[in-house]
């Protein structure tokens, strides 16, 4: 039984590569292969009508240098961390209170945190223009009480984009805060407090630190889809709020120029990859002590 | 004098303990409104008469009635491309998880069970689905479609198109990886004697994993599987860049709509969406406190 005989260990690599094969396959076929066409799309001249020909160039990436381009690139990531911000200075007290709840309340108040995520995000999304618009809940509200005059313009701009995100992300802050703080010893608290920290410095020099690890995950789940967004400024904002998402679609749908939304697309997967791969490469190191 | 500073240093204390205790609260309180509100106005206002305005003009099922219309057949188009849409949906949900619970279930057992050269890679090509950001993937998916059909239409001259196909295809690719990794946790929270219990009672491996490794995993096959069919049914992104004309799914219907025109029937098919979405959250719920 313990020493396996050749013809076992030979079912055994059958039986692996069966497991193996379907999966993997589909995988390089339609996950891999597509992505390094992108790869390769990337360094090729575009096409008279949409599509490439088949000429090696830099031209793609040097124009990610252009203002225009520029400018929509740092505005992706001056929401993304906007977004973050916000989620983590909304998610962190939220997380804590549910966190130091008794233990049947926590479980309600989770339901209630994931409840809307199962409503389609173009629907979540949607909710906000029947709030925001001219005609809005907001305008109708404040104009029936004579506060404004003219409707105030709260959509189609970076705002909107930056509401619907922090409303899009914020359960993705909360969920993995709410793992680390429930798993925190709250005696420590005290501890620090006998020893004479008021409740601030308990807070910076204990608490934060000992949740460090929730605050770098929920930060990265919340910045890396919310960096790659396309449906909410597509949705909430205006031509002065597109994202790198709504650069791409166009560069693929619009402009038919395929090479260029292929460089923006992996520029979009660079900045997500550099993040993870630092937290993967840290979070290995700390599990060595 | 030094206790009187440390009596006055506690007081402070106690003060500041209390605002921070109400200010937690209210955080609590406001977040959870943010997140409700916006379902709650949408929901109220599939009942608004008015087309337009956020002004409450009377309650209404119309509609409500603008939908269902299509049903019996004699409704306009728009009501029955809902329908038509509905429909797809359901079909690449059901095909794709399907598929991707197979083979997500397979290469999820293979991951935990087996030592084998080239694991690391392997665990790299499914892990990158997750992160990858959705518009990538779909722009991906179309470089792909789009060069293949050129090569088979220069090889075969056979003519192929985007549709339902390349959609499904696409799906089962992102959903792959969400049920491994359900699929996989359940695997190594399994308790490993009841199986070794099973091979000492003389069960070969295969009756082994038939009898025992199967039915234990079950629970995560099917969290996996729901995973898969609501990322499925909600996913806009991919669809988008897969479909092509005519292969028109719920979300991409929604997104036309509201892209188009935005009229209250939204808010009723979205109402709608929510009470089914509800229902499956709950009973999935219920089917679980059952088990335990």
């Amino acid at each position: 039984m313990t020493h396996p005989s050749p013809s076992q260990t030979l079912r055994q690599k059958i039986n692996l590569s069966i497991l193996l094969f379907p999966a993997t396959f589909w995988l390089i076929l339609f996950f891999l292969l597509p992505l390094l066409i992108v790869l390769l799309y990337s360094f090729l001249e575009r096409g008279t009508y949409g599509g490439v020909s088949w000429v090696f160039t830099l031209e793609n990436y040097q124009r990610l240098i252009n203002p225009i381009y520029w400018g929509v690139l740092t505005r992706s990531l001056n929401l993304a961390f906007l977004t973050t911000t916000i989620c983590l200075l909304v998610g962190y007290p939220l997380a804590f209170f549910i966190a130091t709840r008794p233990p049947r309340w926590q479980n309600t108040l989770l339901l209630l945190i994931i409840i809307p995520f199962w409503t389609n995000f173009l629907i979540r999304i949607y909710a906000w223009i029947i709030i925001l618009r001219n005609e809005g809940v907001i305008n109708t509200l404040l104009q029936s009480l004579n506060l404004i005059n003219q409707p105030l313009d709260l959509l189609f701009n970076s705002f909107a984009v930056s509401i619907g995100l922090v409303y899009g992300y914020l359960p993705f802050m909360v969920l993995p805060l709410y793992a680390t703080l429930e798993k925190f010893d709250f005696s420590l608290i005290e501890a620090s407090h006998d020893l004479g920290a008021n409740d601030l410095k308990t807070l910076i020099r204990v608490v934060l630190p000992l949740t460090l690890r929730g605050i770098v995950a929920g930060s990265l789940l919340v910045f890396i889809p919310a960096v790659g967004e396309f449906i909410t400024p597509d949705i909430l904002g205006g031509a002065k709020s597109i994202m790198i998402g709504n650069l791409v679609q166009n560069q693929f749908l619009g402009a038919r120029n395929w090479p260029f939304g292929s460089v923006l697309s992996i520029v979009m997967m660079a900045i997500v990859l550099v993040p993870i791969l630092i937290y993967f490469r840290n979070s290995e190191n700390s599990n060595q002590f | 004098m030094i206790t009187s500073s440390l009596e006055k240093n506690q007081k402070l204390d106690r003060w500041t303990r209390i605002i921070g205790q109400r200010l937690l609260e209210l955080t609590a309180i406001l977040s959870i409104i943010f997140l409700y509100l916006p379902i709650i106005i949408l929901v109220i206002y599939s009942f608004n008469e008015s087309r337009l305005n956020a002004v409450w003009r009377g309650f209404t099922l119309k509609w409500y009635q603008s939908l269902f219309e299509g049903v019996a057949g004699q409704a306009d188009i728009a009501t029955q491309q809902i329908w038509n849409a509905l429909f797809n949906s359901l079909w690449v949900g059901g095909i794709s998880t399907l598929a991707a619970t197979v083979m997500g279930t397979l290469i999820g057992l293979a991951m935990e069970r087996f030592r084998f050269q080239g694991k690391s890679a392997l665990e790299a090509l499914l892990f990158l689905p997750i992160i990858i950001p959705d518009i990538t993937m779909g722009i991906s998916l179309l470089i792909f479609f789009s060069l293949l059909f050129q090569l088979i239409q220069t090889l075969t001259g056979v003519r192929l198109v985007l549709g339902l196909p390349t959609v499904i295809i696409g799906h089962i690719a992102f959903n792959i990886s969400y049920v491994a990794v359900i699929v996989r946790t359940r695997i190594a929270e399994l308790d490993p004697t009841l199986e070794e219990a099973a091979l000492d009672l003389g069960a070969n491996e295969w009756r082994t994993f038939y009898r025992i490794t199967l039915p234990l995993i079950v629970p995560g096959i099917i969290s996996g599987a729901l995973l898969a069919f609501t990322l499925s049914l909600d996913d806009f992104v991919i669809t988008f860049f897969t479909a092509g004309v005519g292969a028109t799914t719920l979300p991409v219907f929604i997104y036309g709509m509201i892209k188009l025109s935005v009229t209250p029937a939204i808010n009723a098919i979205s109402t709608l969406m929510l009470v089914a979405s509800l229902v499956i959250l709950v009973s999935s719920l219920a089917l679980q406190r059952q088990k335990t």
